[in-house]
């Protein structure tokens, strides 16, 4: 990019992004991982880091993490093992995390994203590595009583994150996004992760800096990493502003990443801006090591071809597949597919059931999802099977009805146990023979000839007056059928 | 009767005794040398004598009993008790009372076993005298000038004062054996993994075992028997099936098996003549038995102190981070205002909670392992000692394709006078001397009383036998003591 006045800039940015698995129970004890339980009620000893307490693995979390870095290409070495992170902080009751040092579950992976300059294209975001950890607990600091008071809730201790490294290949706040939203799909759909930043669920650090071309030399401003930030969105405006600080800073003070090291810069989401949370990155010194309580974890082969094989379709070619297979838009697939696994299944179900998959998917999207949303349920609770909708829509299809009755026979399958067939009988809703319509249509022609003369004279769209009167004189009139009739009898007469 | 746990037992079975009377005469004899010797930290008549009481009524009522039932065993403070204190003889945890109980006590209470109270050690199980306890010394019953040795001092001087037949300690680098040997009772440090660990508080993670402490080869086994076992809450049990161990010990006849003795230990400067002596002797104790007997070397065996100094701090300081004042433990409540100024309220609490709550061996070693593991000294320290480590342990294997056993000293001296050592750390070290090795290779390794020397102080031989052999080292330490009578001596201290 380049700003208006200035030099050339390239921005570089790499993401650290901490996914919470979606396990029952925590990474090193049977304690639940529930989200908005009261503080200090889902804990142990173990998660409470009580003296003689030890840690004993959660298999599921390490399935997880396999799944996840097969979702972003990353090979899963034979051998890893757990490390023990050593600081002090009254939210990490052990004064050490148990985190991976240096053999990481997951190693060497990339996320394809959509070119920003070219649409049709995808440009290749490197991962460097995905590690397993156990989380901290939460520091409150309540300012509001006056004393300088923390508490500390220790509900979220030991629950299983895996920190996802990228390599700094990102070159906008929109590659950015689209790489958290890219990330966040495949780890939704793939049931690793609920991916939620409101809730903490997917926590998001960004590494930014400037490659400013003066006059054909490279200068790079010091790198700083921007943290707090609790939606996409603000991740977005974060790196903005942070390009444009950056740029001014530099302009005014000239320095470089040789002169400054790594800050750690807190985003303001109300203000709009970064601010200094520490001003030299302290070379923290860990101190890491093997944990002693727990034993390195060998993963063969089988184990991640296993993995490999139940993986099922990535969203990018659940897409393709739902467009050439059903014959939808790439748009429509990407909303069906966002929804996740147990949708995709149902409107496969009802697709196939009703032989339309345009129709399937525009009803998902409209009266399904509405639905949905309406009463918060669940796809796998909904009323409506998938086998029912595409028995009513096969129907509309073949043209038994219009989508207005097909609604109200969906309106009448949401309340009740009735097959498709008991629904439309206690509707009824019955065909209508063609001669029936057309004594209908020259009653209707009889007592309005002024829209004979209206559609003599071009205006077809007369007859639409005529076509709702005909809906109240027979609910089971054809729409389509009765517009039909009318223009023949016109014409002829 | 109190330095047989087999005894016990069949006093109660006959109706010679109720576990009321037993636990009584525990009590009463607990009570009466604890001004002398010091081996508790914390006794509760009450509560001992209303378990006792349970297990009569079980009795009474014809309920199947532990194997343990109405035998009084002490425990080490390092082991999570719900209904004690659990101190680990250290200020930071004076106070605490953990909510729940170690494996190893569940084990004793499902054994029937009457807990009579938890007994002193080193701080944090850091020493080889006892002398670093919070809740003061605990002193040799042979001599009370004397120490028992440490870190398990208390659980070693309240069998050999004769409180209880049993009692459990726990084997860093030599804290069952070195007590043991210094107070002339057996015990046990297990193979790594064969005891779990769940509810042991943590020194030195990847070293630490809990073990068995009794007069005889015969009490220990039995023991062993009741808290051995893989345990899913500790992940580096090991899952293999406790053997009959009892069934170890029917025979005397060593007849083909190869004991290898390590004559290198002998010759090391300062390695008392005594001591050098009862090794000889025993190693004809053996052959006697039928046992061929091998000279065999440990080639890097001048390595384990500086090894095991390097790893057992380097974990302890981890360990222990968690000892900051800010959940449990001690919290220092006045802060020194120069200090709460400059490093603020928060880090001016952990480090005055530590320097108030730890005692001067504990925070050196913290100091030590936070230095060794520190980024640009890790690999000169830390990461050498794994190496180190690992030669170590091949030694092991190689000598263990030679010969069944290797028999050794567990100490170079008898028991020294309290406050020798106590101000020269490097010469308390060199206590561990021939017992880190086990702990470093992880294999199991038994004390055994081998006489008296000229001054009447205890002299002790170790065995050490490859990983999950705990049988071979009973099989040829019952011989021995069907041979000897050593296990026999009692000081004359000693309450009958
Ligand atoms: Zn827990």
């Amino acid at each position: 990019m380049t700003l208006s006045d200035g030099y050339p800039t390239e921005t570089i940015i790499g993401l650290e992004v901490h996914v919470q698995l979606k396990t029952q129970t925590k990474l090193f004890c049977s304690c639940s991982t529930r989200f908005g339980a009261p503080p200090n009620t889902q804990i142990c000893p173990v998660c409470l880091g009580l003296p003689g307490a030890l840690p004993v693995m959660n298999e599921r979390a390490i399935d997880l993490a396999i799944r996840a870095g097969l979702a972003i290409d990353c090979s899963i070495p034979p051998m890893t093992k757990w490390d023990r992170k050593q600081y002090f902080y009254p939210d990490l009751p052990k004064g050490y995390q148990i985190s991976q040092f240096d053999l990481p579950i997951c190693a060497d992976g990339f996320l394809d994203i959509t070119d920003e300059a070219d649409p049709v294209k995808t440009r290749r975001i490197g991962i460097i590595r995905a590690h397993l950890e156990e989380d901290a607990g939460k520091s409150m600091h309540d300012e509001a009583t006056g004393r300088s008071d923390s508490r500390i809730d220790l509900n979220r201790c030991g629950t299983p994150l895996l920190e996802i490294v990228s390599h700094p290949d990102l070159r906008s706040a929109s590659e950015a996004k689209e790489f958290l939203a890219e990330l966040k799909l495949r780890m939704t759909h793939l049931g690793v992760s609920d991916c939620e930043m409101q809730e903490g669920s997917l926590r998001v650090d960004a590494n930014v800096n400037l490659h400013i071309d003066v006059d054909g030399k490279k200068v790079a401003t010091p790198i700083a990493e921007i943290k707090n930030m609790n939606s996409f969105r603000a991740v977005e405006h974060a790196i903005e502003h942070e390009v444009d600080r950056q740029y001014d800073a530099w302009e005014e003070t000239g320095k470089t990443i040789e002169d400054e090291a790594k800050t750690t810069r807190g985003w303001d989401d109300a203000k709009g801006k970064t601010f200094l949370q520490r001003e030299k990155e302290e070379s923290a010194d860990y101190r890491y090591f093997p944990d002693p309580d727990l034993l390195p974890i060998r993963i063969p082969q089988q184990r991640v071809d296993e993995a490999k094989a139940n993986l099922g379709e990535l969203p990018a070619e659940l897409c393709q597949r739902l467009q050439t297979q059903y014959g939808i838009k790439l748009y429509d697939a990407n909303v069906i597919v966002k929804q996740g696994r147990e949708l995709i299944e149902y409107f496969e179900e009802a697709a196939t059931k009703s032989g339309d998959g345009k129709r399937t998917s525009s009803w998902i999207q409209q009266d399904v999802m509405r639905t949905l949303n309406e009463t918060q349920a669940n796809i796998g609770e909904f009323a409506v099977t998938a086998q029912q909708l595409g028995d009513l829509l096969q129907r509309v299809t073949r043209g038994d009805f219009d989508n207005a009755r097909a609604r109200d026979v969906f309106t009448h399958l949401l309340k009740t146990n009735d097959s498709v067939e008991d629904a439309i009988k206690s509707l009824g809703i019955e065909a209508v023979d063609s001669n029936e319509i057309e004594v209908l249509c020259r009653e209707l022609l009889d007592a309005n000839p002024q829209v004979i003369d209206d559609v003599k004279n071009g205006k077809q769209q007369a007859v639409g007056a005529l076509i709702g009167q005909a809906k109240k004189k027979n609910a089971n009139a054809n729409p389509k059928q009765v517009r039909e009739t009318l223009l023949q009898l016109i014409e002829q007469s | 009767m109190l330095d047989s746990a087999q005894e016990v037992l069949q006093l109660q079975s006959r109706g010679d005794a109720t576990a009321v009377e037993i636990a009584t005469s525990a009590m009463d004899k607990i009570e009466a040398t604890q001004g002398s010797i010091n081996a508790f930290t914390h006794i509760n008549r009450e509560l001992v004598l209303s378990t006792a009481e349970a297990v009569d009524q079980k009795r009474r009522n014809g309920e199947p009993l532990g194997p343990l039932a109405g035998v009084p065993v002490a425990v080490k403070d390092v082991l999570c008790t719900r209904d004690m204190p659990t101190t680990c003889s250290s200020n930071m945890l004076r106070n605490f009372r953990p909510p729940y109980d170690a494996t190893v006590v569940e084990k004793l209470r499902e054994a029937d076993a009457i807990i009579v109270g938890k007994t002193n050690m080193d701080e944090f199980a850091m020493g080889a005298s006892t002398e670093t306890s919070a809740f003061g010394d605990t002193r040799n019953p042979w001599d009370v000038s004397r120490t028992p040795g440490g870190s398990s001092g208390g659980a070693t001087a309240c069998v050999a004062a004769g409180t209880v037949p049993l009692s459990l300690g726990t084997d860093t680098g030599g804290s069952i054996r070195q007590p043991s040997g210094f107070c002339g009772v057996t015990g046990l440090k297990p193979t790594y993994g064969r005891v779990s660990r769940y509810g042991l508080i943590a020194f030195a993670s990847s070293l630490d075992q809990v073990g068995p402490i009794g007069w005889s080869v015969q009490d220990v086994a039995l023991l062993l028997q009741c808290i051995a076992g893989y345990e899913p809450r500790d992940s580096t049990s090991l899952n293999h099936e406790v053997p009959d161990y009892q069934a170890a010990l029917q025979s005397n006849d060593l007849r083909g098996m190869k004991i290898g003795i390590l004559s290198e230990a002998l010759d090391v400067d300062g390695v008392d003549e005594a001591v050098r002596n009862a090794v000889l002797a025993s190693a004809e104790v053996f052959r006697d038995a039928g046992a061929e007997i091998i000279d065999i070397s440990l080639p890097h065996s001048k390595y384990w102190v500086p090894t095991y100094y390097v790893i057992a701090p380097s974990e302890a300081s981890s360990n222990l981070s968690r000892y900051d004042g800010a959940h449990y433990g001690h919290r220092a409540t006045q802060l020194a205002p120069e200090k709460s100024e400059s490093l603020g309220p928060l880090v001016a609490t952990y480090c005055q909670s530590r320097a108030e709550g730890f005692g001067a061996e504990v925070k050196r070693r913290i100091m030590v392992g936070t230095y060794a593991l520190s980024e640009g000294y890790a690999d000169q320290y830390y990461n050498q000692a794994l190496k180190a480590r690992r030669l170590i342990k091949g030694d092991y294997d190689a000598a263990f394709s030679q010969v069944d056993l290797l028999l050794g000293p567990v100490s170079p001296t008898p028991a020294f006078p309290l406050g020798e050592k106590v101000d020269d750390p490097l010469q308390m070290y060199l206590c561990d001397l021939f017992t880190v090795g086990a702990n470093l290779a992880g294999i199991p390794a038994i004390s055994l009383p081998a006489g008296k020397d000229a001054s009447g102080l205890p002299l002790a031989i170790q065995l050490q036998a490859p990983a999950l052999e705990e049988t071979r080292l009973f099989f040829a330490g019952a011989a021995y003591q069907a041979m000897t009578d050593f296990h026999k001596l009692r000081p004359d201290t000693f309450q009958p």
